[in-house]
């Protein structure tokens, strides 16, 4: 039978049992003490910004950034696998992500020509 | 276990062949967005709309220059040819009905781009706003224009819609096919949210217009998914030789997939049922990105429906046919008869290109090369008249804004004989009235069907002839409105009078040519339609 | 006396002897040369004059009537010359064909525009100039005071080259660009006074019932290019020479949709009830179109679609059918109009079906029916000319009633209406008689109940036209005065008693010029490529049917003396009895009509639009929003949920998908 995708299939099992063990466990087992901190959305560490009372909007700005590091997430994602096939790859592909790269930055022109990036 | 790799890639890597002439239209078009952009970051304010403007009409009639070349590089490009299992496994065709469409799009854009230009003595396009909040002439709007917000940015908008437009005719793979698909309806979405006046229309026409075209992506996704189980390709060609050698029991597969990809194409061309996001994006979108739309969108997608119909799901036809033959019998059926009872002329025009997608429906199903150069004739004459007539409308105005209920027509024929002429032979043209470029149009599809469709094609043509004498009545409604009816509230009142703003020469220019070319393929309509006909191979 | 009878019947049977041979379409044109190349002034010459009218606006307000007067008898002069110099030639050399360019050429689809000059054609072309031209300088009296005179004129030339590039045309498509066309002049014409709201109805009537003809032309079209692979009449005919009975379904489904086109354009039963409304055009619109011309194009239609018709005796039959049904209408609706114009449209509608049994009729017919749609264009576009020559003398009045004594005021008018209505109804020796007598006998000719049913169908018809022609002439020019005070009426200046008097003379011999010297049926019978083989004779002797014809005339002339001359005509309308009462609603065409198609209809797309989710619209729909206004529109289209909409294509690819699977 399809023999390849067996072991995809005992992955998958594998990540979902691993995915809802933990939760599962840290639910009956895990100590529940809430404080302030705790309750805050977590933004990596830093101090979460002020927000309006009742949860409120938040600032277009916000939306601005995400939709930019989207766009160069993408980029980066593709240099992925081209920096790892590139001494196969030659040339062409060189120019071809050089023109990739400079299409992106045309991008990032009009958004700081625009004023995209002043918070203010 | 050796290799869980899908069958179309070779194990070593192969550079893929591109012919640079065959695709210099594309890179043409794309090129210039991209200098678009840039111009929109560095090029002064008060210079900004003349470059632009001049920017994208000498890059559309460069690329036309550029489709020319390309005929003489007909062929399959940009992918490799796998010796190994011989499978041609290439991105793009460039190939008869491709460089039609593009040749057609690209003209169409010219006419489209000249009437977004129109700045009726304001600073920016007439019919866009600089700032979303702020009601047209308002101080809140000279602000926003003077701290900078301009609308010059629909000139790249467009030409980024126009670049996936031409590529979406040429993909010869369903990914490459979705890509275009993406690109050309993006742009689109923000374009119809631009309007300057009645903002809230305009926004939710967007708005509308972003989801349900999310939706019907959706679909095409999922159907190549199942096509690409079915098959174990992306490319057309290999689709339709899976189908015509491949394996009985992925049969389940082939019938839900193929239709699914169809779904997210009849959804570009509005046909029934996936057509509700047409009257009310095509009103509240500013009426020149309507008419862009309802004639380049058009000629796009259905190029693509071709490319799909005839190279990718031609050996499966038996399988999906009778759906395409029950959507074009609705979309003909529920347009024309929607389009009898709607009082606003730019809804009544969106049920009418709704009828229109059903007739050139008909033409794509009588599966013959006769019938591709029928279609690819249709959606030429049909868009030149489109654009014209939207132009049209953007210039009835009432207290500055566009006048668009049909009430506010009445008599417009005594006091603009004109241009109520003009917009008249448009109707007629519509209708299907010898003389006219739409009565050649129709006659080649119906001949087509009729000539290769058998039993099915007759019921069609039949179905289309009466779906076609009941849009007759409409556009005769919109001529006895504009030459016999009495002006709305005929008080005197100047100020609050109906009145054709007169234009600028940009679309002066677009008006005369889509009314002129409309008249021209109505009496000799024999160049085009043998161009079209010889331009009906596709290649593989 | 009986023997002046005698010889007069014989003298209109001609040698008594009727074609019956075999239609063999051996047509083959040959291309033009010379003068007969420059054929496409004909059309080109009036579609000058109205362009030029149309679009020099108000700078040829002084001259435009005049040059496109001209330019129409220019097109008379082109016809008279092609006309003489087709005399001059060899039957089997008259037709010639004219290439103007290739119209449509596309891979297989070809369609070269061209004329075709042949023997029905060129007769057509003289009809329409001569008559047309007679009408325009009519119109120069009758349009004087018009301030839209120029508009008018212009429609007229545009008009002539529609009805031109009609019959001229060497294909069913370039056929039906001409159609079309004139249906467009009649439009235009009929709603010309279209500030007044009835007459621009009465324009979108004849427009509607126009379309369900058109449709039918198309249809017809469509079916020929599939089963011929053309639309030029050779392929066509020859295609229907070589017909045999597996594709006879075809040729009748050909034969009656081309009979639907000539049912809406000429206005027979079923698609009739427009001709009427019709009269709202100025007069000279109702003499030249609605009488004269395009009205006859069904008839036309049918000629010379005469191969397709033999080859399928069916639709042959259904043709009889609607000529008999439709004579007999209009002759019982003629009977009971008081309005001078609409009387005169209802015997139109009868004498065109007249017309077309006879086309129906087969070879027998085909050369009598256009004998009698020349003869009537003459005579019936005379009596309208005259009809408005007395709305002229009578403040605009239509209504027969309060007019009576007026000959003795306007003796050209009244002189020239006598001779056409002696000629419509058969006086003995004027054209009606000839070309009229010959359809009732040709009727008669056949086996089984065909000849009886439609013999006296013909005959029936003849003796009720006398009565309501006679009733028509009494009660407007002889009687006593039922005037109303203010009128003074006077006779019409010369530009247009001119034409009444040229159209009288006509009237008078034209039949007597073409059908006993057996003119007509030696011109038109080589172009049907009807051989003279065999003589078939009516089932009654044919000197009974013209002796019990003018019994019958008689007979209904002294019923009209009787009832309006001799008796006091009442100026308001009696009740009547119930037929009068359903003859005056035009036998309830309208109200058929609107049972039977415009209620389902409107119900129909009501109900389909309340699917849509602008339900709103729909019910207020129709004419009568156009007027709303706008202001709440807005509102309204916040309804349009995109979420409903998702749903719309959920649904629709899952119940497609799911019929598929069905399915497959």
């Amino acid at each position: 039978m399809n023999e390849p995708y067996v072991p995809v299939l005992f992955m998958l099992g594998l990540g979902f049992v691993f995915a809802a063990g933990s939760v599962g466990t840290s639910l009956v087992v895990g100590p529940k003490r809430y404080n302030r901190a705790k309750l805050e959305a977590y933004e990596c560490g830093i101090q979460p910004s002020p927000q309006a009372s009742g949860g409120g909007r938040v600032p277009i700005k916000y939306y601005l950034t995400a939709m930019l590091f989207i766009i160069f997430d993408v980029e980066s994602i593709f240099l992925y696998p081209f920096a790892v096939a590139f001494n196969q790859l030659g040339l062409f592909a060189l120019i071809e992500m050089v023109l990739f790269v400079l299409t992106v930055f045309v991008a990032y022109a009009y958004v700081w020509r625009r004023g995209g990036l002043d918070w203010a | 276990m050796t290799s869980v790799a899908p069958q179309g890639l070779p194990a070593v890597f192969q550079q893929s062949t591109i012919d640079y002439l065959a695709i210099l239209p594309l890179l043409i078009v794309f090129g210039v967005a991209i200098v678009g952009v840039l111009v929109e970051a560095f090029v002064p304010r008060d210079r900004r709309h003349m470059v632009q403007a001049g920017l994208a009409v000498v890059g559309l009639l460069a690329a036309f220059v550029a489709v020319i070349v390309a005929a003489k590089h007909q062929g399959l490009t940009m992918g490799i040819t796998d010796g190994a299992s011989d499978r041609r496994l290439f991105a793009l065709a460039i190939d008869g009905p491709a460089l039609f469409m593009q040749g057609t799009i690209l003209l169409l854009g010219v006419l489209g781009v000249l009437t977004m230009a129109e700045r009726l003595g304001g600073v920016g396009p007439d019919a866009f706003t600089p700032s979303g909040a702020s009601t047209p002439g308002s101080p809140f709007e000279t602000n926003a224009s003077r701290a900078g917000a301009l609308t010059s940015e629909v000139f790249p908008l467009t030409m980024f819609a126009i670049f996936g437009m031409i590529l979406f005719p040429t993909t010869n793979d369903l990914i490459g096919m979705f890509v275009a698909l993406e690109v050309l309806s993006l742009p689109l979405y923000i374009l119809s949210g631009l309007a300057r006046r009645r903002r809230l229309l305009s926004q939710e026409a967007s708005l509308k217009y972003f989801l349900l075209g999310a939706f019907s992506s959706a679909f095409f996704l999922f159907g190549s998914a199942l096509l690409y189980g079915y098959s174990g390709s992306f490319v057309l060609g290999d689709i339709s030789k899976a189908i015509s050698t491949g394996p009985i029991e992925m049969n389940g597969l082939l019938v839900p997939g193929a239709f699914l990809v169809f779904v997210g194409l009849l959804f570009k061309v509005a046909a029934v049922p996936f057509h509700a996001w047409t009257p009310d994006v095509y009103q509240g979108a500013p009426t020149p990105v309507t008419g862009f739309m309802a004639a380049c969108t058009k000629a796009a997608a259905f190029g693509a429906i071709l490319r799909l119909a005839y190279v990718g799901l031609d050996t499966g036809r038996w399988e999906w046919t009778n759906a395409l033959v029950v959507i074009a019998l609705l979309t003909m059926v529920v347009g024309s008869v929607l389009s009898v009872t709607q009082t606003d002329m730019k809804r009544l025009l969106a049920y009418s290109s709704i009828a229109h997608a059903g007739f050139v429906l008909v033409g794509v199903l009588a599966f013959d090369s006769k019938g591709v150069g029928a279609v690819l004739f249709y959606v030429a004459t049909y868009g030149f008249a489109i654009i014209a007539a939207f132009a049209i409308i953007s210039l009835v105005r009432q207290n500055g804004g566009e006048a668009t209920h049909l009430s506010q027509w009445a008599g417009l024929g005594k006091r603009y004989p004109l241009v109520a002429g003009a917009f008249a032979f448009l109707m007629l043209a519509f209708a299907g009235i010898p003389a006219t470029s739409g009565f050649m149009a129709k006659f080649a599809v119906f001949s087509a069907a009729v000539g290769t469709g058998g039993a099915t094609g007759t019921v069609l043509v039949v179905v289309g002839v009466l779906c076609s004498a009941i849009t007759v009545f409409v556009y005769a409604r919109v001529i006895v409105l504009m030459y016999f009816g009495d002006p709305p509230g005929d008080t005197g009142d100047a100020a609050n009078a109906v009145e054709v703003v007169v234009p600028s020469v940009t679309t002066t220019f677009s008006i005369a040519i889509g009314t002129v070319i409309t008249l021209a393929l109505g009496v000799v309509p024999s160049a085009l339609l043998d161009l079209a006909d010889r331009a009906s191979q596709f290649v593989r | 006396m009986q023997s002046g009878m005698e010889t007069l019947a014989t003298l209109a049977n001609g040698a008594g002897t009727y074609a019956a041979g075999v239609v063999t379409h051996d047509g083959e044109a040959h291309a033009a040369t010379g003068f007969t190349s420059y054929a496409w002034l004909l059309v080109a010459l009036p579609l000058v004059g109205a362009a030029v009218l149309l679009l020099g606006g108000r700078r040829t307000d002084k001259f435009g009537p005049l040059l496109a007067t001209a330019l129409s008898w220019g097109a008379f002069l082109v016809g008279a010359i092609l006309f003489i110099g087709m005399l001059g030639r060899d039957d089997g050399d008259r037709p010639k064909s004219v290439h103007l360019f290739d119209w449509v050429a596309g891979g297989s689809f070809n369609v070269s525009a061209g004329m075709l000059l042949d023997q029905l054609s060129l007769v057509f072309v003289l009809l329409i100039t001569f008559v047309g031209s007679l009408i325009h300088v009519y119109s120069l009296g009758y349009m004087e005071h018009d301030p839209d005179k120029r508009r008018f004129f212009a429609y007229l030339n545009l008009f002539v080259a529609a009805m031109l590039l009609l019959v001229l045309a060497d294909s069913y498509l370039l056929l039906y660009v001409g159609w079309e066309g004139v249906g467009l002049a009649s439009y235009l014409l009929i709603g010309f006074w279209h500030y007044n709201p009835a007459f621009a109805t009465a324009g979108n009537k004849a427009f509607v019932m126009n379309r369900v003809g058109d449709l039918g032309l198309s249809i017809g079209i469509f079916i020929m290019f599939f089963h011929f692979g053309g639309v030029d009449f050779s392929t066509v005919f020859a295609g229907a020479e070589a017909v045999n009975g597996v594709n006879q379904g075809f040729m009748t489904a050909i034969g009656l949709m081309l009979l639907l086109a000539a049912c809406g354009k000429s206005a027979q039963f079923p698609l009739q009830a427009w001709l009427g409304d019709a009269m709202a055009g100025p007069t000279p619109v109702s003499a030249l179109i609605h009488a004269a011309t395009m009205v006859t194009a069904g008839v036309y239609l049918v000629v010379r679609s005469a191969p397709i018709f033999e080859a399928t005796p069916d639709a042959q039959t259904v043709v009889v059918i609607v000529g008999a049904i439709t004579l007999l209408f209009g002759a019982i609706v003629g009977c009971a109009k008081d309005d001078i114009k609409k009387a005169l449209a209802a015997s139109t509608m009868s004498q065109i079906g007249y017309m077309m049994l006879a086309a129906g009729l087969g070879p027998v017919g085909y050369a009598f029916a256009i004998a009698h749609l020349l003869t009537h264009g003459f005579f019936k576009a005379g009596m309208f000319l005259g009809a408005g020559s007395v709305m002229h003398a009578m403040d605009n009045q239509v209504d027969m009633r309060r007019f009576g004594g007026l000959f003795s005021l306007t003796k050209i008018t009244a002189v020239t209406f006598g001779v056409g209505w002696l000629a419509i109804i058969g006086f003995p020796g004027l054209s009606g008689f000839f070309t009229k007598d010959k359809i009732i006998e040709a009727a008669f000719i056949g086996v089984g109940w065909r000849p009886w049913v439609f013999g006296l169908a013909a005959l029936i018809g003849a003796g009720v036209t006398a009565f309501y022609m006679s009733r028509l002439y009494f009660m407007t020019f002889l009687g006593k005065k039922r005037w109303t005070d203010d009128v003074h009426p006077h006779e019409s200046p010369l530009t247009m008693t001119i034409p009444m008097m040229v159209l009288s003379l006509g009237s008078g011999f034209l039949g007597l010029l073409l059908v006993p010297t057996g003119f007509i049926t030696g011109w038109l019978n080589p172009a049907f490529g009807i051989a003279e083989t065999a003589e078939e004779h009516p089932v009654v002797a044919p000197i009974i049917i013209t002796l019990v014809t003018l019994l019958l005339i008689v007979a209904g002339v002294g019923l009209a003396y009787l009832r309006y001359i001799r008796d006091d005509v009442p100026v308001l309308a009696p009740t009547g009895s119930l037929v009068t009462q359903a003859a005056r609603q035009d036998l309830y065409q309208d109200q058929i009509n609107e049972g039977l198609f415009m209620r389902p209809g409107v119900h129909l797309t009501r109900s389909l639009v309340f699917a849509d989710s602008k339900g709103v619209d729909g019910a207020a729909g129709g004419l009568a929003a156009m007027i709303g206004g706008s202001s709440s529109r807005l509102r309204k289209l916040q309804n349009g949920f995109a979420r409903s909409y998702a749903l719309t294509m959920l649904a629709g690819v899952v119940a497609i998908l799911g019929a598929l699977w069905v399915i497959s």
